[in-house]
């Protein structure tokens, strides 16, 4: 089976800067990942806050070289790959339409910048490509002589969408698209991404979260802590079975709209993870409710079982 | 979301003072007037800047004891009238200070933005060239240089440019530098943009508000290192009239004509502080601030 | 819609904000915070949520006029006082956080330095007190390494770090009042769930009154004793948060609340409900309801002014439908 992307071991260290440079250990922003999935899936990532999403996702679109490892497109790796040939391949869509857009250029402009990089096409091609992705995206060709200052966040968004598709291209990460739109425009906007998926037979890897975004959207779930995937399964099985102490509490804290609720305890305890600083053994173990001896000195397998994985010793041994 | 305006107007938003404003446009008539002059200026003199006449030597402003209505701010020691050697020296100052910013914007500009951009080895390296640059002495090293190849207008607006990008560097590395974590800069690589499309089309037109104050800053400097070594007897050669060269060609007969010294230090002075007022309400307008 | 509350510790009557005489951002809203309570505040982009927060705070941009028959803290009118008096409150006693942590925090300075500033300008606090201080919040916000994110630039944080900062800014000197403005949008579920705790936590401990505006329907569920449902600028619904979810009556806010994917309720896949089209600009002089030209259930009535209707408790609505309306009756 070729997969539509594939990364391997991949790591991504950053320096500290400033103070006494031996004494700062690095971040440790993406601490081998490895997986791949298949065209036509949507790979939802999700976890805490800074373990390491938005980095995987500027390695996998080439904004930052890999510490090590490799990923592939198509069989083909990315390492030293032309960055035309990337960007046919890969495209990204962002968290802020505010500033993914340069607020200099017209809204045509800026959806035809990854026709005009290639190089090779004549303009009024180009231009009838451009125009033909905003329509698509539901933007009006008046609009597309516009500058970004004078479009709403949905339709800033629907702009970031068709420069992101207008070269066809095979991935999309998608790295918090909708968390900063309104419901109702996020409700179109997944509702677009979803059309333009089977329309166009696209790969998304989609970054949230938004668990209840992930679940309506997603095929394939990945949890990340830490700069590691610690949990993957079929989107079904992670939100009906999740198996590693981190999904469970990720899962508990969704926040579903149900006044008769409180506020839920995480009961993850008040150790916060620091990637400057990794514990041996489990990485989660310092705040994992069902740790016992063993996780502190163990690191967990990195197994794949029935197309799941999960890395905790409680797992493995059972 | 759509209060970004809001948030982003509410800590920079000041209030200018009508004064400042005011400052604002008299920068704007006075360096649109020199602009104007200088351009004009065949049409604008009353007498050629070079003719000599050595009857008419040292003759005082028309407003003092002495004067005459056909040479409104007197002659010089040559009998050159004066207010046309003045209208050719705005000219000289304009052209100087014009050529000087696009020379040390070129290459200011350029280091900056490729420092700030990339950072890292780089970046270490403008700061080494700017670090050196700072601690050139300017005046010397302008001296010798003209000394050495000899004064031209070439020479000197060359070794003036080659001089003050300094301000330029600081600026666009810091300013690209805060651009270059924004999306849109992502968004251009992932699209497989041309690093030469980055720097140019994306990066620089986010960062010009603060450039062209700098450029005004570095005019002012500029003319006013022209005058200083002109009047060392090493900016522009006579017979040019440089404002410079004419205070030092006047500076013998300044105890009995203090006018032939008067003149040109004051338009001097009017010039710098139009382009330093201008620049303070450009900076002002496009919200830049060189602080950061 | 006057909020009937003893002794609230905000109140805000009639508030009305014209943008340049050309825009009514805000149209005669109103509502009370009570000590210890969270009262949330949610509708879409441009409904003027935050516009209303500002001004609360008196922070408005240029060009921007309010006007109220009253806003008052713990009794004091906000309207008389002088932009010192107002100063000294903010920041002290009302606090906010801002809803772009981005440009909100000065790039060109510390985290360290950015916070202590707070303490030291309001509470004379010296450097190094505050900074303890600073390093205490950070570590209850969960930052690790305190320490160290003191010593950083903004831009040195991820999205959800900055916005931790930020709440750890504002609650430096232990408000009475404060006013967030979405402060959890950039975290993940698990610091979100942990950070509305620790509000909730300080409502407890020390009675602190929350106006929490956001998007999240989640979290005005969760957190909320009373929600305000804006749109352009008014209060469309509002009323203890129970009976809002349990029967929500506005073609808005039902409108809202099928646009959130709910699992086990909606398909993975399926379309969600939306609400077409986009929040308008209200001019001056404007009649009617502002929501006509989305609304499904929109008539010709629609365009006269619409009525505030009761449904029952604290519970109301700006709308010409009745409280047990459903999409057939209405059509
Ligand atoms: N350019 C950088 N220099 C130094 N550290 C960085 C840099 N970029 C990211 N980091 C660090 O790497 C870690 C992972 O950051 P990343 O932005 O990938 O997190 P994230 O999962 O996207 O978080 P969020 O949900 O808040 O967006 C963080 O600790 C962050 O501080
Ligand atoms: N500085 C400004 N100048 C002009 N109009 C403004 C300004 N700030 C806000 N507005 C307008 O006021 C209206 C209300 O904006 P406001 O920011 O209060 O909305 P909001 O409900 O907070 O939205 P969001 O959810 O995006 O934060 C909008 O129509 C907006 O365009
Ligand atoms: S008043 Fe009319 S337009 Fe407004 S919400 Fe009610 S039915 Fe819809
Ligand atoms: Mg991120
Ligand atoms: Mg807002």
């Amino acid at each position: 089976m070729t997969y539509a992307i594939e990364v391997r071991n991949v790591h991504r260290e950053f320096k500290q800067s400033g103070g006494i440079v031996r004494l700062r250990r690095p971040v440790r922003a993406v601490d081998g990942v490895t997986f791949s999935l298949p065209a036509g899936d949507v790979l939802g990532v999700v976890g805490e806050s800074g373990c390491g999403k938005s980095t995987l996702a500027r390695l996998i679109m080439g904004l930052l070289p890999l510490t090590s490892g490799e990923i592939l497109v198509d069989g083909r790796s990315l390492t030293g790959m032309d960055r035309r040939e990337r960007a046919r391949l890969i495209q990204p869509v962002f968290q802020d339409p505010f500033s993914s857009l340069n607020p200099r250029h017209r809204i045509r402009d800026i959806v035809g910048l990854p026709l005009a990089s290639q190089g090779d096409m004549p303009k009024a091609r180009q231009v009838d490509r451009v125009m033909e992705m905003l329509a698509r995206v539901g933007i009006s060709s008046e609009m597309a002589e516009r500058m970004p200052g004078q479009l709403s966040g949905g339709q800033r968004q629907r702009v970031a969408i068709a420069r992101a598709l207008v070269l066809h291209p095979r991935i999309v990460v998608c790295d918090e698209p909708t968390s900063a739109l309104d419901v109702s425009v996020q409700a179109q906007i997944l509702n677009l991404l979803t059309e333009l998926r089977r329309e166009l037979g696209l790969t998304y890897l989609f970054i949230s979260h938004n668990l209840a975004v992930v679940e309506h959207i997603a095929t394939e779930v990945a949890v990340m802590y830490l700069g590691r995937i610690v949990e993957q399964a079929p989107a079904q099985e992670l939100f009906r079975t999740p198996a590693h102490p981190y999904t469970r509490a990720l899962l508990s804290s969704v926040l579903t709209p149900d006044p008769a609720l409180g506020i839920p305890d995480v009961g993850l305890g008040d150790a916060y993870p620091d990637p400057t600083n990794v514990p041996p053994g489990c990485r989660f173990h310092p705040r994992c409710p069902s740790a016992f001896a063993e996780c502190a000195v163990t690191m967990p397998d990195n197994i794949r079982k029935d197309g799941r994985l999960v890395e905790c010793l409680l797992a493995t041994t059972s | 979301m759509s209060s970004v305006g809001i948030a982003q107007a509410l800590p920079g938003r000041r209030r200018f003072p009508a004064f400042r404003r005011l400052a604002t446009l008299l920068g704007v008539v006075i360096v649109g007037t020199a602009l104007l002059v200088a351009i004009f200026a065949p049409y604008l003199t009353p007498h050629d800047p070079f003719a000599q006449d050595l009857n008419l030597r040292l003759i005082p402003p028309v407003w003092m004891e002495g004067g005459q209505p056909t040479h409104l701010l007197g002659t010089d020691q040559i009998g050159r009238d004066y207010l046309s050697r003045l209208i050719y020296g705005t000219r000289i100052s304009m052209l100087i200070g014009v050529l000087a910013v696009i020379t040390s914007g070129l290459i200011g500009i350029t280091l900056g933005i490729v420092g700030g951009f990339y950072g890292g080895r780089t970046d270490d390296f403008v700061m080494f060239l700017i670090t050196c640059r700072l601690s050139i002495p300017l005046i010397l090293v302008a001296l010798t240089v003209v000394a050495l190849v000899g004064s031209s207008l070439a020479v000197v607006i060359l070794t003036l440019g080659l001089l003050l990008w300094d301000r330029f560097a600081v600026v666009a590395r810091t300013t690209a530098m805060q651009v270059r974590n924004l999306d849109y800069i992502a968004a251009a690589q992932a699209a497989g943009a041309s690093r030469v499309h980055i720097l140019v089309r994306e990066v620089l037109p986010n960062i010009a508000n603060h450039l062209v104050v700098v450029a005004t800053l570095e005019m002012a400097l500029a003319i006013l290192l022209e005058a200083a070594l002109s009047f060392l007897g090493l900016g522009v050669p006579p017979p040019l009239p440089s404002w410079g060269l004419m205070i030092a060609e006047a500076k013998e007969y300044m105890f009995f004509s203090p006018w032939v010294i008067m003149t040109p230090g004051v338009v001097l002075f009017v010039l710098v502080l139009g382009v330093n007022l201008l620049g303070d309400g450009l900076r002002d307008m496009l919200g830049a601030d060189l602080e950061r | 819609m006057t909020a009937s509350l003893q002794d609230p510790v905000l109140s805000v009557a009639n508030l009305r904000v014209s943008i340049g005489g050309r825009t009514e951002a805000v149209r005669g809203m109103s509502l009370a915070v009570a000590r210890g309570e969270t009262h949330c505040m949610v509708g879409e982009s441009g409904c003027g949520k935050s516009i209303s927060a500002l001004s609360v705070m008196n922070l408005l941009p240029r060009g921007i006029i309010r006007t109220a028959d009253h806003i008052r803290f713990q009794g004091q009118d906000l309207l008389a006082m002088s932009e010192r008096q107002m100063s000294r409150l903010r920041g002290d006693k009302i606090s906010m956080i801002f809803q772009e942590p981005m440009t909100s925090l000065n790039p060109a300075y510390t985290i360290g330095s950015q916070m202590s500033e707070v303490l030291e300008r309001h509470r004379r606090a010296i450097r190094r007190q505050a900074m303890d201080r600073a390093a205490e919040l950070l570590a209850r916000v969960g930052i690790t390494a305190p320490g160290m994110r003191l010593g950083q630039y903004p831009h040195q944080l991820s999205g959800g770090l900055r916005q931790r900062v930020m709440i750890a800014m504002a609650l430096m000197c232990d408000p009475e009042l404060l006013i967030a403005d979405e402060p959890t949008t950039a975290l993940d579920v698990t610091v979100q769930a942990q950070i509305l705790r620790l509000l909730q936590k300080l409502q407890q401990e020390l009675g602190l009154a929350l106006l929490l505006i956001t998007h999240d329907l989640g979290v005005v569920a969760r957190m909320a004793q009373r929600v305000s449902v804006m749109y352009a600028g008014e209060v469309v619904e509002t009323g203890a948060v129970g009976d809002v979810f349990a029967a929500p009556t506005h073609p808005y806010t039902r409108g809202l609340l099928d646009c959130i994917p709910v699992p086990g309720k909606t398909q993975t896949g399926e379309p969600l409900g939306n609400i077409p089209g986009m929040v308008p600009r209200i001019p001056p002089g404007f009649a009617g309801c502002g929501f006509r030209d989305r609304c499904m259930s929109a008539a010709p009535e629609c365009a006269q002014a619409v009525p505030l209707r009761d449904a029952g408790g604290d519970h109301s609505y700006l709308c010409r439908l009745p409280p047990d309306w459903t999409r057939a009756s209405a059509a």
